[in-house]
C-alpha cells in the first residue's frame, strides 16, 4: 500500500478535496470518497461499461482510471445530468420509452448517450448503434435504449441554438 | 376508466434515473470490507491454511456450531449433499470460499487475501457427463457414489407399441452450453450488528429475502427474529439471486462474531466462479411419427449437469425434474418415457436461471419437429399445425393441466407476420447469389404462477408457492400494499399499483408497494418462476376487493345510501342513484377517526389476502429469419417476431420490456454465452473479455404481437411472462440456421452455435460432399 495523496476532483462543477491511494480508480473515488454512489460498477475490468462518467466531456470507463488522474479535468456523473427537478431529455425518454428494468446500466448508458449526443448532434443512426454497443445491459435487450436515445436526440437538437448563424 | 392495460411509465424510475438508487454496494459505507479466499483447484483434500501474522482471517475451523448448507427433496432417488460454508478438508469446485478476510476497505481486504495460502493436494476433477457417468467414475461425494443426485423416472403403458407402429423415429441428441444469469450487478451484502438489539440487518442483493433469512437462522441456529433481510434495489437476478449462499451466512456470522459491521461485494470474477451457473445438459430423445406427421410418443434420456451441490431452497431437483416434467411442451401425444437424471461434478453449482429446463426442452422438441418434417416432407409449419394442443383444459402425459392457451394462433400470426412465401422466394433469390437465409419457428408453453401444490408434487421439503399480502389505505386515502414478492427491475410496483389502483378507485401515484423487507413484509417466497404479477398480483387484487368494500360501506353510511350502489372511481366514492360524491381520502379518515359511527364495518382500512393459485400457462411462437455467413460462420439476426398470449397485458410496456429482455437472453443462449472448463475444472471463461453477452450490435429489433386468451386459471386474467423470451428464442434461431444451411444439409443440435461450430459443420459437410 502506498501512501495516501490530497486530490482536488471538480466533479458535477464542484470540488471535491479527498485523500486516495494512487491505487484507488475514480469510480471507487466517486462511490466512496465523494459520496456519489450513482456512477454503478459492474465488472471493473472495462467491460459492461456501467461506471461510464464524462471526463473532460468524453465518455470513459471510470473503473479503468484512477483518482489522481482525474484530478484538474471536469468530471460528470449521472447526478449532475437533471437540472433540479426537471430531467434531462435522456432520462425523460427512458423514463417514456421504458429505456430500463433493473436500473443498474442506467447511469452508465445515459452518461455515455450524453457524451455521444453533445459532440455529435446529427449522428448517424449506425453510428449511435456502434457506440452504445459499448455497454452492456442485461434486462432490455437494448431495444428501448435505442428508441429513448434516438428520441432524446432529436429533442435535443430541437432544443440546440442554431450554431452555424 | 381502467389503469389496467395501460403502458404508464414505472413509478420506479426517477429515482433510477437520477442515479438515487439504493442498490448494495450504496449501503456500504463505513462496513468493513469483506473477502473470499477461493479454491483454485477444482478438487482435492485441503492439507492447510496458512495465515498471515496479522489481520482477521477465518476458517472453517472458526466457525464453531455452523451447521452446512443441506437442501432436502422428499423423493427416494434424491442424494442430499452438505455444503459448508467454508470448505473444510476438502474442496469441490475451483472459486469455492475457503477462508474469509475482514479489513478497513476493499483493497486491504485484497491485499490480506492474497497472502493467505490454502495448500491443497489436487485429485482429478469430474467435469463432464463422461467423467461422471463413465464406469469407475470418481464420486465428487462420498455419499452420492455415481454421482447422480437426483433421478426422474416416467414411463406411459404405450410407448413401445407407438415405437412399434411408427412411420419414422426422429433420433436426436441436444447439448446445450453452460450459462450465467450474469446480472449486471453482481451479488453482494452488508450486514450490519445493532448492539442495542443484539440483532442483524442484512441487506443483500437476493430474490428471496424470507427465504434467505430462514436459511440463515438455520444454518447459524439462531432465531429469525434475530436478523432483518433487506432486498434494496437489485440490479437484476434471473434467477442468480434466489438461492441460499455460502458467503451470505458467512457475513452474518461475521458480523455477529465481530460485533461490526462487514460488507461483501462480489466482484465479476467471482460471480463467473462461484455464483450460480445453468444450462450445461445432454438430451437424447426419440420421437415416433406416423406417416402424417402425427407425434405418437417421446423417449427421452435427460441428463443435466448440477454442478458440485443443490442449491437451496429449490434443490438440485429443479432442472432434472422440470424437464422430465414439461418436456411434452405444446403438443399433444399421450405415450411418454423419460429418465432424466441431475448429475454432480467439480464444477459451479447449478441453481435456476430464466427459464429452467425449457429452452432446451423447447430446442429439443422444435429440432424433433423440424427435423421428423422434413424426414417425412411435410413442411415445418404444417407438422405442427397437425400436433399443437387445440383443446383445453388438456392433461399432458406427466399430468400436469394446461389453462386455455393460444398454440395454433400465435404460430398462425408469427407466419403471416413472417410473410413467409415471400421469404421463400428471398430466400431462393439469395441462394443463387452465394447468401444464405433461413427461417425458424419455435412454439412453447411457459408453465407460470404456480402456488404450492406444484412444488409439493416435487417432494420439497420447503414447499414455496403462495402468496400473502396486507394492504391499507391510510387516514389520508393513500395506499400501502406490503408484499412477499421481491421485484428486481420488473417493474412490478408499477403493475401492482395499477391493478390497486382499479379495484380501489384511486390514482396509482396514490399506491405504494412495499418489498424486500422481513420487517415489513408478510412472509413470502420472492420473485422467480414468472410468478410475482400472478400470484401477488392476486393477492392484491383480492386485498384491495376487500378493502374498496370496507370502503363501500363508510361511503355508504356517510351519504345515507346502500353499500351496492357505491362505485369507486377518479378518487371518489359515487353514490349513483343519489348523484352524491366523497373524495376517497375523506371517507378513508372516517373510517379511522369516526370509526364509532360505522359499527358495521370496524375501525379501518386494512385487509391480508393470500393466494395460491394451481398455474397457467402462457404460451408463445417465436419467429426469426438469419443470414448465415458461410465463409465465417457468423450469424446475423434479421428480423425476430414474437406472437405471445399471456392472457391480459396489466402494463403491455412493460411486458413487451420482459419479452425483450428474455429474447436477449435466449439469443445469448443460442448464439454467444458459453462458460467452459478445462479438463482440470479450471474456469476459461471468467471475465467479459470471455463471456460474451450480446451487445446492441448483436440484438436484432424485436417484433411483438399479442394475443389475449381469457383463462380462468388467475384471478387477474393475467399470466406469467418473465421467463417465455429466453425460453423459445434459441429453438427459433437454431431451426433458421439450420434451414439457412440446407443446401450443405447440416443439422445442427448444439448450442451456442457460435461461428467456430458452425464453420466445422460446413468444413464437415463439404469434405463429405467432396469426398
Amino acid at each position: 500500500m502506498a501512501d495516501k495523496r490530497a486530490v482536488t476532483l471538480n466533479v458535477n462543477g464542484k470540488d471535491y478535496r479527498i485523500t486516495v491511494e494512487p491505487r484507488r480508480t475514480l469510480a471507487d473515488a466517486l462511490r466512496d470518497d465523494c459520496g456519489l454512489t450513482g456512477t454503478h460498477i459492474g465488472c471493473e475490468h472495462g467491460v459492461c461499461g456501467a461506471c461510464t462518467v464524462l471526463v473532460d466531456n468524453r465518455p470513459v470507463r471510470s473503473c479503468l482510471m484512477f483518482a489522481v488522474q482525474a484530478e484538474g479535468r471536469n468530471v460528470r456523473t449521472v447526478e449532475g445530468l437533471a437540472n433540479g427537478e426537471e430531467l434531462h431529455p435522456l432520462q425523460k425518454a427512458f423514463w417514456e420509452k421504458h429505456g430500463l428494468q433493473c436500473g443498474f446500466c442506467t447511469p452508465g448508458f445515459l452518461m455515455l448517450a450524453t457524451g455521444i449526443l453533445e459532440a455529435e448532434p446529427d449522428i448517424s443512426d449506425e453510428d449511435l448503434r456502434d457506440v452504445l454497443s459499448s455497454n452492456l445491459c442485461r434486462c432490455t435487450g437494448y431495444q428501448n435504449i435505442i428508441k429513448a436515445v434516438r428520441a432524446a436526440a432529436s429533442e435535443m437538437r430541437a432544443c440546440q441554438p442554431s450554431a452555424s448563424l | 376508466m381502467s389503469w389496467i392495460g395501460r403502458s404508464l411509465p414505472r413509478l420506479e424510475d426517477p429515482s433510477l434515473l437520477k442515479g438515487q438508487g439504493r442498490y448494495v454496494a450504496d449501503l456500504a459505507r463505513g462496513a468493513a470490507a469483506v473477502k473470499f479466499v477461493r479454491s483454485p483447484l477444482a478438487a482435492g483434500a485441503i492439507l492447510g491454511i496458512e495465515k498471515p501474522d496479522d489481520g482477521l482471517v477465518f476458517t472453517a475451523d472458526d466457525l464453531v456450531g455452523v451447521k452446512a448448507i443441506r437442501p432436502l427433496l422428499h423423493r427416494p432417488d434424491y442424494v442430499p449433499v452438505s455444503q459448508p460454508v467454508l470448505a473444510k478438508d476438502r474442496v469441490v469446485f475451483c472459486g469455492q470460499a475457503v477462508a474469509v478476510v475482514v479489513a478497513d476497505d476493499q483493497g486491504l481486504a485484497e491485499d490480506l487475501a492474497e497472502q493467505v495460502f490454502v495448500d491443497i493436494e489436487p485429485e482429478d476433477a469430474v467435469v463432464d457427463f463422461a467423467q461422471a457417468l463413465g464406469e469407475g467414475a470418481r464420486a465428487v461425494h462420498p455419499e452420492a457414489p455415481g454421482n447422480v443426485l437426483v433421478e426422474g423416472n416416467i414411463r406411459t403403458p404405450g410407448v413401445d407399441a407407438a415405437f412399434a407402429a411408427a412411420a419414422e423415429v426422429v433420433a436426436l441428441e441436444l447439448r446445450s452450453g453452460r450459462q450465467t444469469a450474469m446480472p449486471l450487478e453482481a451479488r453482494g451484502g452488508v450486514a450490519r450488528f445493532d448492539p442495542l438489539a443484539g440483532r442483524v440487518t442484512l441487506y443483500a442483493s437476493v430474490q428471496m429475502p424470507h427465504m434467505l433469512r430462514t436459511g440463515i437462522a438455520d444454518v447459524l441456529g439462531f432465531p429469525e427474529s434475530d436478523l432483518r433481510v433487506v432486498a434494496p434495489d437489485v440490479g437484476g437476478g434471473f434467477g442468480q439471486k434466489m438461492s441460499l449462499f455460502p458467503e451470505y451466512v458467512v457475513l452474518v456470522w461475521l458480523a455477529r462474531h465481530l460485533q461490526r459491521d462487514v460488507a461483501w461485494l462480489e466482484d465479476r470474477r467471482e460471480n463467473f466462479l462461484a455464483a450460480a451457473h445453468s444450462r450445461d445438459q445432454v438430451f437424447k430423445v426419440r420421437g415416433a411419427f406416423a406417416a402424417d406427421g402425427t407425434l405418437l410418443a417421446i423417449d427421452a434420456d435427460l441428463k443435466s449437469n448440477v454442478g458440485a451441490f443443490s442449491c437451496y431452497p429449490v434443490t438440485c431437483g429443479v432442472e432434472p425434474l422440470m424437464g422430465l416434467a414439461e418436456l411434452p411442451g405444446p403438443y399433444r401425444f399421450s405415450e411418454y418415457a423419460a429418465r432424466s437424471r441431475g448429475v454432480t461434478t467439480n464444477t459451479c453449482m447449478m441453481a435456476p436461471y430464466r427459464g429452467v429446463a425449457r429452452p432446451m426442452l423447447t430446442l429439443t422438441m422444435e429440432r424433433m419437429m423440424d427435423v421428423a418434417a422434413r424426414r417425412l416432407g411435410i413442411d415445418p409449419v404444417e407438422i405442427r399445425r397437425r400436433n399443437l394442443i387445440e383443446t383445453f383444459p388438456h392433461r399432458s402425459p406427466t399430468g400436469l393441466v394446461y389453462d386455455e392457451g393460444s398454440y395454433g394462433e400465435t404460430m398462425e400470426l408469427a407466419v403471416k407476420a413472417l410473410d413467409l412465401p415471400t421469404f421463400r422466394r428471398r430466400q431462393a433469390e439469395a441462394r443463387a447469389a452465394g447468401r444464405y437465409l433461413g427461417a425458424g419457428f419455435s412454439v412453447f408453453s411457459e408453465r407460470t404462477g404456480y402456488g404450492t401444490p406444484a412444488y409439493a408434487a416435487r417432494g420439497m421439503d420447503i414447499v414455496p408457492g403462495y402468496e400473502l399480502v396486507n394492504l391499507a389505505m391510510d387516514p389520508s386515502g393513500f395506499v400501502e400494499a406490503r408484499i412477499g414478492a421481491s421485484p428486481h427491475g420488473q417493474g412490478l410496483k408499477t403493475s401492482l399499483a395499477q391493478l390497486i389502483a382499479d379495484e380501489l378507485g384511486v390514482p396509482p401515484t396514490k399506491v405504494r408497494i412495499i418489498a424486500g423487507d422481513t420487517d415489513a413484509t408478510p412472509y413470502g417466497w420472492g420473485t422467480f418462476a414468472s410468478r410475482s404479477m400472478v400470484i401477488a398480483g392476486g393477492a392484491c387484487k383480492i386485498a384491495a376487493g376487500k378493502v374498496a368494500e370496507r370502503l363501500k360501506s363508510v361511503a355508504a353510511a356517510m351519504m345515507h345510501v346502500e353499500p351496492e350502489t357505491i362505485r369507486l372511481a377518479d378518487d371518489l366514492a359515487y353514490a349513483e342513484a343519489s348523484n352524491q360524491t366523497l373524495p376517497i381520502g375523506e371517507v378513508a379518515r372516517a373510517a379511522y377517526h369516526q370509526s364509532h359511527r360505522f359499527p358495521q364495518a370496524g375501525p379501518g382500512l386494512q385487509e391480508q389476502a393470500l393466494y395460491d393459485p394451481a398455474g397457467t400457462f402462457s404460451n408463445a411462437c417465436h419467429a426469426c429469419i438469419v443470414e448465415v455467413d458461410v465463409e465465417t460462420g457468423g450469424v446475423k439476426i434479421e428480423r425476430f417476431v414474437v406472437a405471445e398470449d399471456a392472457g391480459i397485458l396489466i402494463n403491455p410496456m412493460i411486458v413487451d420490456g420482459q419479452i425483450h429482455g428474455g429474447v436477449a437472453q435466449g439469443i445469448a443462449n443460442a448464439l454467444f454465452e458459453e462458460l467452459v472448463y478445462d479438463e482440470t475444472g479450471n474456469l476459461l471463461t471468467a471475465s467479459l473479455a470471455d463471456y460474451l453477452p450480446p451487445t446492441i450490435a448483436e440484438m436484432p429489433s424485436i417484433e411483438i404481437e399479442h394475443l389475449v386468451t381469457y383463462s380462468e386459471a388467475t384471478i387477474t386474467r393475467a399470466k406469467g411472462v418473465g421467463e417465455g423470451g429466453t425460453i423459445g428464442a434459441p429453438a427459433a434461431v437454431i431451426n433458421a440456421i439450420v434451414d439457412a444451411l440446407s443446401p450443405f444439409g447440416i443439422d445442427l443440435f448444439e448450442i451456442p452455435a457460435t461461428p467456430q461450430r458452425i464453420r466445422d459443420l460446413i468444413r464437415n459437410a463439404e469434405r463429405t460432399s467432396h469426398g
